[in-house]
C-alpha cells in the first residue's frame, strides 16, 4: 500500500529562503507522526506543503495519491489543517461557521455532532466567534476539523490555547481518529503531551528530517 | 460553481446583515459625498447641481464601492480564513461569483439610497426609471466584478487599504463615464445629445469582460494572495 505522505528531497521556498531543503518523509495510513524540532526548523512549512498550501518546487511530493508538483489543489479537499490561526469568520457564530465549512467541503458529517465531539458548549454555539476566548475559538476550529471528515489531519501546535480538559479531549480525538484509520501529522513543542499520542517521531532541523525514532508505547 | 456561489454570497450577506458595515458606514459615507458636493457646487448658482447630478451620483457610488470591496476582501484575509478557503474545496469561480454578487447587492441598496438623496438634495426630476434601472444593473455588475477581482489581488499585501483605490479607480473609470452618460437625461430630466444605448452597451461589455475574467482568474489570484 502506498504511503499517505511520500516526500523525497522535497524543497519549498518561502520568498528566497528554502524553508524545506530536501526533506524525506513517508507516513503510512493510520500512523500518528510527531514532527519536532526548534523554532524555524520548517515544521509548519512541512504541514502546509503537505496540505497543498505551499508549492513544492523540487523533489517528489505525493499525498493521498495526489502529486503535489503536478496539482497541489486536488489534495486539499481531503486534508484538515489545525494551525495557529482559527480559519473562522469573526462575525458568524460558531454554529454558522461549522455549517458553512461543512457545506463548503460537501461533507455528510453532522455539524452538531462535530461541535459535541469538540466540546463546544451549547451556550456559545450561537455566539459570534469574534466574542469568544482563544480557547473557545480553538474548540470551534476543532469542530470544523472534525466536520470535514478528512483522511489526513495536520495539527500544528494543537494543544496551544486549550485548557486541561480541552487538551485531554484533543488527545482522545487524535487517538480515536487514528484508530479509525485517519493519518495524523502533528507538530509540537509540548513533547510530554504529544509523545504518548504518536507512533513515531521525526526531528526536523534546518528544513531537513534529521532523524526518526519509533516511540515505545507502553 | 453556482452552488458555491450561492453559499459564499449567503455567507457574505449574513455577515453584512450582522455587522451592518454597509448600512452604518458605507451608506452614510456615500450620502456625505452628495452633501459635500451640494455645498461645494452651491445650489443657489442656477442648475449646476442638476446638470452634474448624474456624474456626482456615480462618483459617490464609485467611492463608496471602494469601501464595500475592501470590506469584502478583508473578510477573507482574517485569521487564516484564506487558507481555510483554499482547503475547503470551494470552486474559486464560485467564490468569485458569490463575493461579487454580495457586493452587487450592497451596491444596489446603496444606489437606491443615493438615488433618493439626489432627488431630495439636488432637486432633480427623474424622467426615465427604466433607463436608470438598466444602467444601474449593468454598472453595478461591472463595479462588483472588477472590485472583487482587484480586492483579492491586493488582499495579500500589507498596503492593501491604500493600494486598492490606486488599482481599482483607473480600471473602473469607463464605468463612471458610461454610467454618467447613460443615465444623464433619465436622472436629470434634461435633454442629452448622446443616446443612452451606446453607453449601456459599453457598460454591458465591461461587465461581461470582468465577470468572465474573474471566473477564469480568481483561482490563480487566490493562490498569489
Amino acid at each position: 500500500m502506498d504511503p499517505v505522505v511520500h516526500l523525497r528531497a522535497a524543497v519549498c521556498v518561502l520568498g528566497r529562503f528554502p524553508a524545506l531543503a530536501g526533506i524525506d518523509l513517508d507516513v503510512e495510513a493510520g500512523e500518528v507522526v510527531l514532527l519536532r524540532g526548534p523554532n524555524g526548523a520548517g515544521k509548519t512549512t512541512l504541514l502546509r506543503a503537505v496540505a497543498g498550501l505551499v508549492p513544492v518546487v523540487r523533489g517528489e511530493a505525493v499525498v493521498l495519491g495526489h502529486d503535489l508538483r503536478r496539482d497541489r489543489r486536488k489534495v486539499r479537499r481531503h486534508v484538515a489543517l489545525l494551525g495557529h490561526t482559527t480559519g473562522l469568520y469573526d462575525d458568524l457564530t460558531v454554529d454558522e461557521n461549522v455549517r458553512f465549512w461543512a457545506r463548503a467541503a460537501r461533507t455528510t458529517s453532522d455539524p452538531v455532532e462535530a461541535q459535541d465531539r469538540a466540546g463546544v458548549q451549547a451556550r456559545i454555539r450561537g455566539v459570534a466567534v469574534g466574542r469568544l476566548s482563544a480557547g473557545q475559538r480553538r474548540r470551534a476550529s476543532l469542530a470544523v476539523l472534525l466536520v470535514r471528515d478528512a483522511r489526513l489531519w495536520l495539527l500544528d501546535e494543537p494543544h496551544a490555547g486549550l485548557d486541561a480538559p480541552g487538551r485531554d479531549l484533543l488527545d482522545d480525538l487524535v487517538r480515536s481518529a487514528a484508530a479509525q484509520g485517519t493519518t495524523v501529522l502533528l507538530a509540537s513543542h509540548e513533547l510530554e503531551r504529544a509523545t504518548p499520542l504518536v507512533d513515531r517521531e521525526v526531528v526536523v532541523v534546518g528544513g531537513h528530517a534529521e532523524a526518526e525514532a519509533t516511540v515505545d508505547v507502553a | 460553481m453556482w452552488r458555491d456561489a450561492l453559499l459564499v454570497a449567503g455567507k457574505d450577506l449574513r455577515i453584512e446583515r450582522r455587522s451592518r458595515v454597509a448600512l452604518n458606514q458605507v451608506a452614510p459615507f456615500a450620502v456625505l459625498i452628495l452633501v459635500l458636493f451640494a455645498f461645494a457646487l452651491d445650489p443657489d448658482r442656477g442648475d449646476v447641481l442638476v446638470q452634474a447630478a448624474s456624474g456626482l451620483f456615480w462618483v459617490a457610488v464609485l467611492l463608496s464601492s471602494l469601501l464595500a470591496v475592501q470590506r469584502s476582501a478583508a473578510l477573507e484575509a482574517a485569521d487564516g480564513v484564506a487558507d481555510a478557503q483554499r482547503l475547503s474545496g470551494l470552486d474559486p469561480a464560485g467564490i468569485f461569483l458569490g463575493k461579487a454578487a454580495a457586493v452587487a447587492v450592497q451596491l444596489a441598496v446603496l444606489e437606491v439610497i443615493l438615488g433618493v438623496g439626489v432627488v431630495l438634495l439636488y432637486n432633480v426630476h427623474l424622467s426615465g426609471i427604466g433607463t436608470l434601472v438598466i444602467t444601474a444593473v449593468a454598472a453595478t455588475i461591472g463595479l462588483a466584478a472588477a472590485g472583487t477581482l482587484y480586492g483579492v489581488l491586493a488582499a495579500g499585501l500589507r498596503v492593501r487599504e491604500t493600494l486598492l483605490p490606486l488599482l481599482l479607480l483607473p480600471v473602473v473609470a469607463p464605468v463612471l463615464i458610461a454610467a454618467t452618460r447613460a443615465s444623464e437625461s433619465a436622472l436629470t430630466g434634461l435633454a442629452s445629445a448622446v443616446a443612452p444605448a451606446d453607453w449601456l452597451r459599453l457598460l454591458a461589455v465591461f461587465a461581461v469582460i470582468y465577470v468572465a475574467f474573474g471566473v477564469a482568474a480568481y483561482g490563480s489570484l487566490m493562490e498569489e494572495s
